[in-house]
């Protein structure tokens, strides 16, 4: 046997729809059936190798290669941009393996897949937002071992989440978390909500669409079904708050209604502030003045 | 300006692309060849194998030289690769007892059935860097490999090392017999459908069979430093090498067509350890028995297959006090791709988490803007 003889025969060596073989895809699949049945709960799946390094949105990945078909139009973002480096390079394989059409109106998209933020314009029955999710594990901030904190979501064992943010609140005068909040699903399993700003929470709650989270790394993938409780841990006389962008806009399109990113001049030094979401922002300008109405309408 | 534009992060990417392939080629030495690192980097090919979990030298070559040699992004590079493969057959369990060996010590006895193999080994040469290397010619290649073919008895050495023996008796079943070591457990697991990690995620308790699947893909620098904290003092493993072997197994998987026959697919290459630790005692009737920790890996990796077996031993303590016989720590810590990936991960932008942080530590700082 030569070296030669090893190569493939073909340089243009064609990989699956997808890149997943379809085994493979069936098998996420199952384990995403499951989740959607059992509502924040983290279901283990295999979790193969992408060619997508660990921790940089696999899990999300392997979601939307096990559900997108040929007709699906795709939107990518990662910190709620569209051009964001990793949004670019996730794209890039999934149109590579599938040739389906992209978009950056998240109205447009059967399928969203997201890294740390929500689209602003909440989304609708029949699309499926799908989240990268580094750390599953809500119960992580209380509990180091995986085998412990499985027995205490299974027993409902949730009193060291709750005095975890009594200390906090204590200590700090209110809960110091910032991302992914805890958040009680279905008035059942207690979720992380990928790290999701606070501010994103509520478009999980009740919503239209069905929002599948998933964690390459960890091998795990979970579910909010449309219509299902979110509801953020918080006390009766603490209530939960969002991230405060009062009395700021943003210096693009002019909203003051959005998840805004602090921003500082390249040269001057001086910060101002922008639209997370850029396809958002860029609908703002492109549809002048009264357009955030328009677009949640 | 300071905005992540769309265009600028398209170009970006496919720019910093370029410049990586330009830095690996726009030196005056001749591209590297598959063959140059099949045959000349073979520890690097070997753990590249071992922690990419797939035997294929040549992809894993292949994967060294896309990875500019680094030893992570190639094991990554080929476990991507792996992931598109269809799994075909289980192949059946390697009889290592029929090993072709090169290399096989024992530090428990001066002498073992069968005898001790040095083989090839760095462990006696002094580390001193070799100038002459810095000259070497194919000239210099022909007379050393025909220099030491001459003074072979019998020719031309064997990649795959000496014929395949009927069996022979490993150091360990020496000891067995005497009944110093624990009795063979026979296989839990039905034999036709064993544990497999890459078809499902780790639930932990792992069983065995999974806790050394874990560790032969495990990074070797990874289970290397966990190791060396069992033996240095954060634990109690102070192992001794029953035996260390290096060599090929024959591959075997059932006949797809012909019902009880076996077929050979192809040999491995395979580095296996069993060591010998302190003495355990299962309860005070019983008599005492050393304990066993066992590892093995694709290729000649020895460090890896040392510390896999002392970590096998570690993880089998009932009652664990250090973070190596811990398995949920060792375990889910020493893949070098799931670990580096989560590592290099660090670097994307986290902007609206950093945005939300700030906003939480103003808050708390009470001078929210």
């Amino acid at each position: 046997m030569t070296f030669r003889d090893l190569l493939p025969a073909r340089t243009d060596f064609q990989y699956n729809f997808a890149f997943l073989d379809e085994g493979a895809k069936r098998e996420v699949r199952r384990a995403l059936l499951k989740a959607v049945a059992i509502p924040g709960h983290q279901v283990p799946f295999a979790s193969p190798e992408l060619p997508v390094a660990r921790g940089w949105g696999t899990g999300g990945l392997q979601v939307t290669m096990s559900l997108v078909g040929p007709d699906d139009v795709l939107k990518i973002i990662d910190q709620g941009c569209d051009g964001s480096v990793n949004a670019v390079n996730l794209r890039k394989l999934l149109v590579a393996t599938t040739g389906v059409r992209t978009t950056f109106d998240s109205r447009e998209a059967t399928l969203l897949q997201s890294r740390h933020r929500m689209p602003e314009i909440p989304m609708a029955e029949g699309q499926i937002a799908v989240l990268q999710v580094p750390l599953p594990e809500p119960l992580r901030l209380v509990e180091p071992s995986e085998v412990e904190t499985r027995r205490m979501h299974a027993e409902g064992d949730y009193a060291r989440m709750w005095v975890s943010l009594y200390e906090d609140v204590v200590q700090n005068g209110s809960v110091s978390i910032s991302w992914g909040y805890p958040c009680r699903v279905n008035d059942s399993y207690i979720m992380s909500p990928s790290p999701l700003p606070r501010w994103d929470l509520h478009k999980l709650h009740n919503a239209r669409q069905l929002t599948l989270l998933g964690a390459g790394r960890e091998k795990r993938v979970y579910a909010v079904p449309p219509y299902t409780s979110v509801r953020p841990l918080e006390f009766e006389d603490l209530p939960f708050t969002v991230e405060n962008f009062a009395g700021m806009s943003c210096a693009r399109c002019g909203s003051t209604d959005t998840f805004l990113d602090e921003i500082y001049d390249e040269t001057t030094g001086r910060s101002s502030r922008v639209c997370s979401d850029s396809g958002y922002c860029d609908l703002v300008r492109e549809g002048a003045t009264g357009a955030r109405k328009a677009l949640h309408g | 300006m300071g905005y992540v534009a769309v265009q600028g992060g398209i170009a970006a990417i496919e720019n910093s692309q370029a410049l990586n392939r330009y830095l690996r080629m726009r030196g005056s030495s001749v591209p590297l060849s598959i063959a140059q690192i099949m045959e000349q980097m073979g520890p690097l090919v070997d753990r590249v194998m071992s922690e990419g979990g797939l035997y294929s030298p040549f992809h894993a070559a292949l994967a060294v030289k896309q990875a500019s040699g680094d030893s992570i992004e190639a094991s990554f590079l080929l476990r991507a690769y792996r992931s598109t493969l269809r799994r075909m057959v289980d192949s059946l369990p390697v009889r290592s007892d029929r090993m072709r060996i090169l290399r096989r010590i024992s530090s428990a006895f001066k002498t073992i059935p069968g005898g001790q193999v040095l083989g090839s080994a760095s462990d006696y040469e002094q580390r001193i860097l070799d100038f002459s290397l810095a000259h070497e010619t194919e000239k210099t290649q022909r007379e050393v490999v025909q220099e030491f073919e001459r003074s072979l008895a019998y020719g031309v050495l064997s990649d795959a090392g000496p014929l395949e023996p009927e069996s022979f008796l490993k150091v360990v079943d020496l000891l067995r017999e005497q009944g110093l070591v624990p009795p063979a457990l026979a296989p839990t697991a039905d034999p036709a459908a064993p544990t497999d990690i890459t078809q499902h995620s780790t639930e932990l308790p792992l069983d065995r069979s999974g806790r050394l699947q874990m560790l032969a893909r495990a990074e070797t620098g990874g289970v290397l430093a966990l190791a060396y904290s069992s033996m240095r003092g954060y634990g109690s493993v102070h192992p001794t090498i029953a035996e260390l072997r290096v060599g090929h197994v024959r591959v075997q998987i059932p006949h797809p067509f012909r019902p009880g026959e076996n077929v050979t697919i192809g040999w491995i290459l395979l580095t296996e350890v069993e060591v010998v630790a302190s003495v355990q005692r299962s309860d005070a009737e019983e008599k005492p028995v050393f304990s066993l920790g066992y590892g093995a890996c694709f290729g000649h990796n020895e460090v890896k297959a040392i510390s896999m077996a002392v970590l096998d031993r570690a993880m089998k303590s009932s009652s664990p006090h250090a973070p190596a016989e811990d398995q949920e720590f060792v375990l889910l810590h020493t893949d070098g791709i799931e670990s580096s990936g989560f590592c290099s991960h660090f670097k994307l932008p986290h902007y609206v988490t950093f945005q939300a942080d700030l906003d939480r530590l103003r808050d708390l700082r009470g001078n929210a803007e």
